[in-house]
């Protein structure tokens, strides 16, 4: 049995013989940096790990290794990830092959053909290419099966015209997975095929949309006669909604861990950082209780998330698909997230208000901004309305609503 | 629930009007990518004291047109409504109050009729931390022999960095937390030892830092009595947290119009947004605590008028009602503009944001809603 408790007790040894020869100890505490869409400093150490890691495997670990995964067991990959973890040790290619190991890889790897898995999936692997995904439309956002982007079979190519909206990282994108319309008659959902382009031809353009917390690595993506060959069609023409589909519940999936450590919490936990702000009582609690409750209510929340998260990772074990439970866990950590988000502006002040300049420190500088572009955890991926329709209708068996009486 | 008289019904459709053309969110926007200086456009300035409204709370002796506090407050919501920043709050609420309740004559002769003509703008500079703590004044005013030497930091003062006058509440006795000793001066902006340090908050409007290094003032700078300035500030105060509740209220009122309005327009799944019922319920519920936050908001207002100058615990409390009640709406009501909206929400082209950021800098002006219930808890004596 592979994953015996001896087997995987003689992996742990190799997993951190590995790890300790191989990451460097200069990055460990940068991981937080990470999070997220922020774009991280150069550093030569943070290179030499993404070569090492993805070189390894281990930056897809349980991906298999004929295309350049770390070909390990979901048990193995769980020791990895604890292993990495008490090392300080983290995996930078999630972000920097955009959402090619969060969500276009594996579906790559359920639907792809040979030769798609032999194309795209080894670059990813490594880091080397950065996905960008091309599903909303000005007018189909929720409601992602309206889209409008059309793609016309021309014989040994497609060709695509249309737009796509908070296509992120499109500026920097190598390749773009897109649902396009392929056929105008079909109803909705019958109608729309997954396709993949190469982002570096004259046909694609994207403009960068500002968001409420300043600059952002999202985009509009334009196409006017752009092209892709017929061999890039992912999944059976037509079929696109399926497989569209699969690969949001990859996307929510990997959306399932509070966001919420990020900016100034990262650094201080919300407690010390209401007992420096708001200050303490002769007992040394916080001075505000009725503040202090609330904190004490979130950090609960936050728990409570946590450990759902563990028991669901624990439940799901052995058993690499993602459910519907998915929805449950990005509702929870968008709640989380953004509940300690306000927290942290609360208990900042006005100095939690602070836009730019030297009367701000950098951790209240990056509180403010990190307040901001945290709502849009509740939209992305599925609303949050959305989220609690698919629960509604996929967990508890409830009807399709019927809107009015 | 106060009826608005004839007149504040035509102030607030001229209030409306005016603010729709002359001072607009596109206008607010503009300023901000200007990243004007001031933080408040200085025609709009100019062209709200035209219209008289940083008198309304100024004696008619004084240049004003006394028309009490409900009458600001329409003002106050109106512009509140399309982001319009100015100094009409800090000095022709906060700064015209602190005049007219403390002031002598010859102090409020010299003030008040360059604040209701909008040409000296006074502010009162209170805290001393990121959070509202009137009584945590540390900043000492030492007797000298001709009158005062003020010594401390002011942070966050409104529009601290194009006053012409600063109301600081000083400690003459007492330590920070005691109500005891506390003493307000009359300071010029001009005079020596005094400097600011402007501030670029989220919301985009007019902060400063005020550093005040030894600055001597004489007896008369003193406005009121030494050492018994709290139970006027506190009143100065609430005056302050009524009228900004109004302001806020505006700004709730505005977030729930556009929200409403897009949820009316907006289709996905070939119905307007608005037809979900998840949706629908949470509009119905903003309303529901829209009209509670105005129920809250114009008592408090209404019961300043009827108070004249004196001031009550009733009147402490309702005060410290409708700045709670306006915090936890706004605060609500901004989140929910955002959510509503979807992706297009977040975006910075979409105004949903400087309503957001406006909501947060308010809450935390003049005592969030964990100050004023805490307040409140305390004002029953509990
Ligand atoms: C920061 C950010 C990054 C993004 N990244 C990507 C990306 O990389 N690629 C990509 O393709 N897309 C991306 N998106 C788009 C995202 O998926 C959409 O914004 C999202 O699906 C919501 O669509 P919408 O913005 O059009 O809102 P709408 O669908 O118009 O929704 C407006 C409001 O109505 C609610 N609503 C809609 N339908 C229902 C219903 N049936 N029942 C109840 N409530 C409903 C919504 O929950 C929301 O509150 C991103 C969005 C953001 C904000
Ligand atoms: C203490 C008490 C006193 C009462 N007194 C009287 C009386 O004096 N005279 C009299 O005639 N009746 C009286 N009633 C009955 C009362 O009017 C009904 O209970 C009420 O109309 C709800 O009907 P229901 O209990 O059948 O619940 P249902 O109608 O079956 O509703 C169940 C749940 O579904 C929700 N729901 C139903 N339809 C919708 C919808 N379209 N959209 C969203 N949610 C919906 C309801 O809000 C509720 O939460 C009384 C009831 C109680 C509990």
């Amino acid at each position: 049995m592979p994953d015996s408790t001896d087997a995987l007790e003689t992996f742990r040894g190799e997993a951190r013989a590995w790890l300790e020869e191989n990451f460097p100890k200069s990055i460990a505490h940068r991981g937080s940096e990470l999070i997220g869409m922020e774009h991280v400093a150069e550093d030569a150490d943070l290179d030499l790990w993404c070569q090492r890691l993805g070189a390894k495997g281990w930056a897809t670990p349980t991906w298999p290794s004929e295309y350049g995964g770390g070909g390990l067991s979901q048990l193995e990959a769980e020791v990895l990830r604890k292993e990495m973890s008490a090392l300080g040790a983290f995996n930078p290619l999630t972000v920097k092959a955009g959402m090619g190991i969060t969500m276009v890889g594996p579906t790559i790897l359920e639907y792809g053909t040979e030769e798609q898995k032999q194309r795209h999936i080894p670059p990813i692997c490594r880091g080397e290419v950065f996905w960008a995904l091309g599903y909303s439309e000005p007018n189909a956002g929720s409601d992602l099966a309206s889209l409008q982007c059309k793609a016309e079979d021309k014989g040994d190519h497609w060709l695509v015209n249309g737009q796509k909206t908070w296509t992120s990282g499109a500026n920097i994108a190598q390749w773009i997975g897109c649902l396009v319309r392929t056929d105008p008659d079909a109803p909705k959902r019958d109608g729309i095929s997954f396709l993949i382009l190469d982002m570096n031809q004259p046909g694609i353009e994207t403009r960068p949309i500002e968001l409420i917390a300043g600059a952002s690595p999202f985009c509009e993506t334009f196409f006017n006669d752009a092209t892709t060959p017929k061999g890039e069609l992912l999944g059976p023409l037509n079929g696109g909604w399926t497989v569209g589909k699969r690969l949001l519940q990859h996307e929510r999936a990997s959306q399932t861990g509070a966001r919420g450590a990020g900016g100034a919490a990262a650094k201080k936990s919300i407690h010390a950082l209401a007992k420096e702000y708001v200050g303490t009582d002769a007992e040394g609690r916080v001075a505000d209780p009725e503040l202090r409750t609330r904190i004490t209510a979130h950090l609960m929340n936050a728990k409570a998330q946590n450990l759902t998260l563990s028991r669901m990772i624990a439940e799901a074990r052995g058993n690499a698909k993602v459910s519907a439970t998915a929805s449950i866990m990005k509702n929870a950590a968008s709640d989380v997230s953004q509940e300690r988000a306000e927290l942290a502006i609360e208990i900042l002040g006005h100095s939690g208000l602070g836009w730019e300049g030297d009367p701000f420190e950098d951790h209240e500088l990056e509180a403010v901004r990190h307040w901001l572009s945290g709502k849009a955890i509740s939209i992305y991926g599925g609303s949050y309305e959305i989220q609690n329709n698919i629960i509604a209708k996929n967990i508890l068996g409830l009807p399709e609503s019927t809107q009015r009486g | 629930m106060a009826a608005l008289t004839e007149e504040q019904n035509l102030l607030k459709e001229q209030a409306k009007t005016w603010a729709g053309e002359e001072a607009p969110v596109a206008k607010f926007r503009e300023m901000r990518d200007r990243k004007t200086e001031a933080g408040f456009d200085k025609a709009t300035w100019a062209g709200i004291g035209e219209l008289g409204w940083p008198g309304i709370v100024v004696p008619e002796a004084f240049g004003g047109v006394d028309m009490g506090h409900l009458t600001f407050g329409v003002v106050l919501e109106e512009l509140g409504r399309q982001l319009t920043a100015s100094p009409l709050l800090a000095s022709g609420l906060v700064g015209a109050n602190a005049l007219r309740l403390a002031g002598s004559e010859a102090q409020q002769s010299a003030w008040l009729p360059g604040i209701a003509d909008a040409t000296a703008i006074v502010t009162l500079a209170v805290d001393e931390r990121p959070h509202h703590a009137p009584y945590g004044t540390a900043l000492q005013a030492e007797k000298t022999g001709a009158g005062y030497r003020l010594s401390g930091e002011k942070k966050h003062v409104l529009e601290g960095g194009s006053a012409d006058a600063f109301v600081v509440v000083a400690r003459t006795g007492g330590k920070p937390g005691d109500a005891e000793g506390l003493s307000l001066f009359l300071v010029e902006a001009g005079q020596g030892g005094v400097s600011s340090q402007r501030l670029t908050l989220a919301d985009s409007r007019g902060y400063a830092n005020v550093n005040f290094d030894g600055v001597e003032v004489g007896a008369d700078a003193l406005l009121g009595s030494e050492g018994g300035a709290a139970p006027v500030l506190d009143q100065i105060l609430d005056r302050a947290r009524a009228g900004l509740a109004a302001e806020m209220l505006g700004v709730a009122g505005q977030s729930f119009d556009m929200t409403l309005d897009y949820l009316k327009n907006r289709v996905q799944f070939g119905e307007v947004i608005g037809g979900f019922q998840a949706l629908g319920h949470r509009a119905a519920e903003c309303f529901t605590k829209l009209e509670l936050t105005r129920s809250c908001v114009e008592a408090a207002l209404q019961a300043i008028d009827e108070a004249g100058d004196s001031h009550s615990q009733e009147l402490a409390l309702l005060c410290s009602l409708s700045k709670a009640k306006a915090g936890d709406f706004l605060h609500h009501m901004s989140n929910e503009m955002i959510q509503l909206h979807g992706g297009i929400g977040v975006t910075d082209e979409f105004d949903a944001g400087l309503y957001l950021k406006r909501a947060r800098a308010t809450e935390a002006t003049f005592g969030n809603a964990s100050f004023h219930r805490d307040r409140y808890a305390t004002l029953l004596g509990y």
